[in-house]
């Protein structure tokens, strides 16, 4: 008999007033109990409606059935069947618009837990498994990685497990990408992506860090002097934007990349780190999608009073409902319908305050959302010592300037097919780099194409 | 990781170090830059190429202690490793088809702006170095630049070597009497960058200064770096590191510059007293 609760089981996770005063993970995970419980609210649904909603296409019916069998060590071996980074994704997906939109149990009631499941088994299997990955036999072709986010190491695991000799370049000095730089220890701790990285190792993948493809050595070289057969840019979307208005580059204002950088890659705020940060007393992030979400949460952490001025509401916020909720329980303040038009510095060059206008809601615009525009007469002030612009980024343009035929959009992303080829021959793509910046899923959804796509052209030779 | 395999004292706050980096050596131009971390806790920090031998795979840093990070690379030595080094970042200096060039270096500056001389020298330009050190014994690469130059003029704030003066008054001195310079190239201080681009603007000569802003990545990912040139943000890792330096706002970058003074020079306290080192 499944179980009929219409709501899903509840996740432990540390009090808003505790967690947000500490960088430890916010959400604790089911106990085995829990997870056994929530799975048993599957329905095996005979069209599997989920499978469709998840990028990756994972058997989630199937480890789903097993979790609630109790055998977890084989649900984990299922999930794996089609994604290489469990553990995180069932942390940072947005389940709500993918797998667990499509769940028969969310038309009345809640869906079933897929994410928490998913991450429930992950976590099981890092914890209690002793196996280790067995080392494919080597077929002797050489492919290159670039970058070494959630895209390149989908696809470097993939091209690994079929025993590709894959290299993986990073240009900073720690595996991981975004998944290191940007998202927070409290959402998803370094521990877990380190083991992902691990785990890649022992599959024979090497990662060469401190290289910038483009600069260290260049596409060419990576084919001609270096005999990689096929290359896979999974670069991500760097490139912090900034609303070009006065005062921008007062002491103070930071771009979200920045700020998460120092914090989350240079672990700024422990002790015996050597790279600094200041301790904001009130700071605004501007911005209101997930990256916002990180970096104000983070901005509290440093013992700030945080706002979030978006220039939408509620409604419009991009980032994932999870995520909002989770800041608004920390005591992030959220001014909607709100615009920074201005940045106020004092004689030093320091941030004093923030002028905004109010904004209301007129027609849908191009994008389908409802076009902001400027409440006439609406001027206000916030005073703050900190504001951290979280507007977006968009493809780095190092290795467009430096590789001959790269077709590329005006936008600056890279131009791939379906498969992830890009206008160079055997030079693949994927991820963030082609798409501008999205989801962690997606990223690895097409780093998984593309592996199978360098796969069957090397295979077809 | 990546080994020492020279140190020289260049004077008592300044040092050279050659590191074992050959992707790097293969690659680096002068006027391009590196990042390196001392440790696994260190922070990253950029550092302008001042030598590399493309064969021996090695690129020489010169560096001035300023900071916790700077002091614990001195305390380096030969057969130790650097954590990290990664490059080269930046755009390389623009040297071709210029004829005659003043380079205008000051302090630790001219370990930047020797091997552009160097370079400009080695390519037919006829280059006049002139450098400024606050006092004789900060004095770094003298010969070096008496070797890639056709004039060098040395300047010192105490006039305990060289001229008395700032290297503002030797360029001013050249170009009155009549010097013509294709392009004056400045690396050093912002301030002094600053008052050698208002001079050379009053002559209307073509000058690019070098910045060496706080910044992470150096790949065009955080914005820490950026400056306002011609009105318009730029990111000195990828735009730069050099900029024309009519345009530059040199205010703006010194205020910038100075955001984590403080944090800096507390830092610096407590890797002295690790170091049992003076503070110098």
């Amino acid at each position: 008999m499944p179980n009929m609760s219409l709501k899903k089981n509840e996740m432990p996770s540390q009090a808003p007033d505790v967690r947000n005063k500490n960088f430890l993970e916010v959400t604790l995970g089911y106990t085995p109990e829990q997870a056994v419980d929530e799975a048993k609210r599957c329905l095996h649904c005979k069209n599997k409606p989920c499978v469709g909603g998840c990028p990756v296409k994972i058997y989630i019916p199937d480890f789903i059935a097993k979790v609630a069998e109790g055998d977890f060590e084989e649900a984990y071996k299922i999930i794996s069947k089609s994604s290489a980074l469990p553990a995180v994704c069932g942390r940072v997906c947005p389940q709500e618009t993918q797998c667990e939109s499509k769940c028969v149990r969310g038309i009345k009631g809640e869906p079933v837990a897929i994410g928490r499941l998913e991450r429930f088994v992950a976590d099981w299997h890092n914890a209690h498994s002793t196996e280790k990955a067995e080392k494919p036999e080597c077929n002797g072709h050489k492919i290159a990685v670039i970058g070494s986010g959630p895209s390149g190491l989908t696809c470097a695991g993939d091209l690994a497990k079929k025993g590709y000799d894959v290299t993986v370049f990073e240009a900073l000095h720690t595996a991981g990408g975004v998944l290191v730089y940007g998202i927070p220890e409290f959402r998803l701790p370094k521990s877990i992506v380190q083991k992902e990285i691990e785990g890649l190792k022992e599959l024979g993948v090497h990662f060469e860090t401190n290289v910038v493809i483009g600069k260290t050595i260049s596409i060419d070289e990576l084919q001609e002097k270096y005999g990689f057969e096929a290359v896979f840019i999974g670069s991500g979307a760097g490139l912090p934007m900034f609303m070009n208005i006065p005062g921008e580059n007062y002491k103070g204002v930071y771009s979200a990349n920045e700020f998460l950088t120092r914090i989350n890659l240079m672990k700024a705020y422990e002790e015996g780190s050597d790279t600094p940060i200041e301790h904001p007393k009130v700071a605004a992030v501007v911005g209101g999608g997930n990256v916002a979400m990180d970096a104000a949460r983070c901005a509290k952490r440093l013992g700030a009073e945080v706002y979030i001025i978006y220039r939408r509401g509620m409604e419009e916020l991009p980032a994932r409902r999870e995520e909002v909720e989770h800041a608004m329980e920390e005591g992030i303040i959220f001014k909607l319908l709100t615009n920074p038009v201005e940045i106020l510095g004092d004689e030093n060059g320091n941030v004093r305050a923030v002028k905004c206008v109010e904004m209301e809601l007129g027609e849908p615009d191009a994008s389908g959302r409802r076009k902001p525009i400027v409440k006439p007469d609406s001027e206000f002030v916030i005073d703050v010592d900190c504001v951290i612009m979280s507007l977006g980024t968009s493809p780095n343009p190092l290795i467009k300037s430096t590789t001959s035929g790269l077709e590329t959009t005006p936008k600056g992303c890279i131009v791939a097919d379906e498969k992830g080829l890009t206008s160079r021959e055997n030079v693949y793509a994927g991820g963030d780099a082609v798409t501008g910046a999205a989801t962690v899923i997606l990223a690895m959804g097409a780093g998984k194409t593309a592996a199978a796509a360098i796969d069957e052209k090397i295979q077809g030779k | 990781m990546y080994k020492i395999i020279n140190k020289r004292e260049l004077n008592p706050t300044v040092t050279l170090m050659e590191i074992e980096a050959p992707l790097v050596a293969a690659k680096a131009e002068p006027g391009q830059f590196i990042i390196l971390r001392t440790d696994e806790k260190g922070e990253r920090i950029p550092l302008t190429v001042a030598d590399f031998d493309r064969e021996k795979g090695t690129v020489t840093i010169i560096f001035q202690i300023v900071g916790a990070t700077t002091e614990k690379l001195n305390h380096l030595n030969v057969g130790d490793s650097l954590h990290d080094f990664v490059g080269p970042l930046g755009k390389p200096t623009h040297t071709e088809g210029l004829k005659k060039v003043a380079v205008v270096g000051g302090g630790v500056g001219c370990a930047i702006a020797y091997p552009v001389a160097k370079k400009l020298h080695e390519q037919g330009c006829e280059v006049h170095a002139v450098v400024g050190f606050r006092t004789k014994d900060l004095v770094i690469l003298e010969d070096e630049f008496k070797a890639a130059s056709s004039k060098f003029v040395l300047m010192s704030d105490d006039g305990s070597c060289g001229e008395k003066g700032l290297v503002t008054d030797a360029l001013k001195k050249l170009i009155e009497s009549g010097e013509q310079y294709d392009e004056v190239i400045t690396i050093g201080p912002l301030i002094m960058m600053k008052f050698v681009s208002k001079l050379t603007k009053q002559y209307g000569i073509k000058t690019i200064a070098s910045m060496n802003p706080i910044m992470i990545d150096g790949t065009g990912m955080c914005g820490g770096c950026r400056l306002t040139v011609g009105g318009k943000t730029k990111f000195a890792c990828v735009d730069g590191p050099e900029f024309d330096a009519h345009e530059i706002d040199f205010d703006e970058a010194m205020a910038r510059g100075a955001m984590y003074k403080q944090f800096e020079r507390k830092a610096h306290e407590e890797a002295c007293n690790l170091f049992k080192a003076e503070v110098k």
